[in-house]
């Protein structure tokens, strides 16, 4: 059976974001995004009738099934997607970065774009072209982020790929769609690559490219991540604005 | 080679027909595999050959493109071995791989490799399993074509070559392990971990971390078949080469093709790592 943990406000304030932190282990609800974990796996037979993603109580829940999920990496890659469009906009970006750190940058802000577009238009196939189903274009903000920073910006574009790499990895056994599980692994594998470079931008040295905090050095294998963990961590970065649930995502 | 007996052996009736068993159909491809890229024919050529929906062997690889978990992590397994012991001698081998960051990367990769075989052992059933089979004797000249122990920058090409094979490899099993949803983690976990490695690589080599369309970076051309269908552009209804961006800079067509790995079939993954592999226990 499954069951949900009700969110009561999605527009919390700074102050009553951290009560609520407290008052709840099993959900994470933040300033402008919520959401509510679901610990269920023995999905009936009802699933997917009322699953779709769209308005639940005023706010937008990313729905279940493989549209849910292929919604939560549509979110992902529109954060990264905003977050290097910043960087390469910067006043800084051709004085900050050496040329090969412009030109990594440049292509992951490439890729995450046509990523976040491709993903808009699956989506839209799936929920026939229903505008109400198809997540809207969410609201950015980097409070204490200074883009102007080399560390810092680097520091986020690792963090921000290796979360996609860990989300991808740990959604993929939820999908019932060949084809959708082919599509996430053709992203997730440049995510990866993504995640790799940035490393390596950052420390070329001690194989920090695949380092034990996200490749596990006994198995060789790397992080994969639940959404409602993916979520919650993101939720902590706060960059999303824009609320939001995921009350049918494992 | 004798470049007619070379077309003869692949136009052969038991590559071109189903009723071969599959074991048969694999044995003609690996074989094929071999003499293609020892006749080093042109690109153009081997392309029509292998690649599925262009070939003769379109039917074939139709037929059993429906592999089991097991098939598919037998061939994971094959590729592990491949790479492990070709890190390993490198390693091993004085004064082949600088130190620093060249050595560290390598030490970490065939550490990591070494937990991708231990992972797929035990998923196969143990090494008493029927389904477990012993690491082959490899060939890493395929033939006398390459030095890669005496040549650092060979050993760096085929490095490449073998990363970027295993990520797609791996992507093309995937599907195959949708009913054993653990051991689709356990694989989807290693590609993630082949592609940090196969970007590291690329970019010890002095490449870009991704494949730009069907590009092989200065590799042989023996390795071609490892990018070709790279440049694919079509992902979920988008033209990837054609996206735009109002808030920002313009996006280059070439980084639709990065954006998105290719996955291969098996038949393309034991056709190219076939070479290496004089007896290849998978056929």
């Amino acid at each position: 059976m499954k069951t949900l943990v009700k969110v009561e406000e999605t527009s919390f304030g700074l102050a009553s974001r951290r009560s609520f932190l407290k008052m709840s282990g099993l959900a994470v609800a933040g300033a402008g995004l919520a959401l509510a974990g679901c610990s269920s796996d023995d999905d009936s037979s009802s699933e997917n009738n009322n699953q779709m993603p769209g308005l639940r109580n005023g706010t937008f829940d990313f729905g279940g099934g493989d549209t849910g999920i292929l919604t939560y990496a549509y979110a992902l890659e529109q954060l990264e997607a905003d977050f290097y469009t910043r960087v390469v906009n910067g006043n800084t970006f051709g004085s900050m970065f050496n040329t090969d750190e412009q030109a990594v940058l440049a292509d992951l802000y490439y890729h995450e774009v046509i990523h976040r577009n491709v993903l808009r238009q699956v989506i839209n196939t799936a929920v026939n072209n229903n505008s109400q189903q198809l997540l809207p274009d969410l609201e950015f903000m980097y409070n204490g982020l200074n883009f102007g920073n080399r560390a810092q910006v680097l520091d986020v574009a690792q963090k921000l790929e290796d979360t996609g790499v860990a989300a991808y990895n740990g959604a993929g056994k939820y999908l019932e769609s060949a084809a959708n599980l082919a599509l996430a692994g053709k992203i997730v594998s440049v995510e990866s690559r993504h995640a790799s470079v940035i490393r390596s931008l950052i420390n070329p040295d001690d194989a920090f490219f695949a380092a034990p905090d996200v490749v596990d050095p006994s198995t060789g294998k790397n992080q994969a991540k639940a959404p409602s963990q993916v979520l919650s961590e993101v939720e902590t970065m706060g960059y999303i604005q824009t609320p939001f649930t995921a009350n049918y995502l494992q | 080679m004798n470049i007619i007996k070379f077309i003869e052996s692949f136009t052969d009736d038991s590559l071109l027909t189903q009723t071969g068993s599959r074991r048969q159909g694999l044995n003609q491809l690996g074989t094929l595999g071999k003499k293609s890229l020892f006749a080093a024919l042109p690109t153009g050529l081997l392309t029509l050959l292998l690649v599925p929906g262009k070939s003769q062997a379109a039917a074939l690889t139709t037929s059993v493109e429906n592999n089991s978990p097991t098939d598919a992590l037998r061939l994971a397994l094959l590729l592990e071995y491949l790479d492990s012991e070709f890190y390993q001698t490198g390693l091993d081998t004085n004064g082949l791989i600088p130190e620093g960051r060249h050595r560290d990367s390598f030490t970490k990769i065939v550490s990591n490799e070494y937990g991708h075989i231990n992972s797929l052992v035990q998923a196969l059933g143990g090494t008493d399993s029927p389904n477990y089979f012993e690491k082959p004797e490899f060939d890493y000249t395929a033939g006398g074509l390459f030095d890669p122990f005496n040549n650092y920058d060979q050993f760096l090409a085929l490095s490449q070559s073998f990363e970027d094979t295993g990520v797609r490899a791996y992507k093309g099993q995937a599907p195959n392990l949708m009913s054993q949803p653990d051991l689709l983690q356990a694989a989807l976990q290693i590609h993630a971990t082949e592609s940090r490695q196969a970007a590291e690589i690329r970019r010890l080599r002095g490449a870009k971390g991704w494949i730009q369309g069907n590009n092989r970076d200065g590799l042989p051309e023996q390795a071609q078949p490892v990018y070709n269908g790279e440049e694919m552009t079509m992902q979920g209804g988008v033209n990837t080469g054609q996206v735009s961006n109002s808030g920002g800079p313009a996006i280059p067509s070439i980084a639709g093709s990065e954006a998105f790995d290719e996955p291969l079939t098996r038949e393309q993954v034991l056709s190219i790592a076939g070479m290496f592999v004089p007896d290849n226990p998978l056929g």
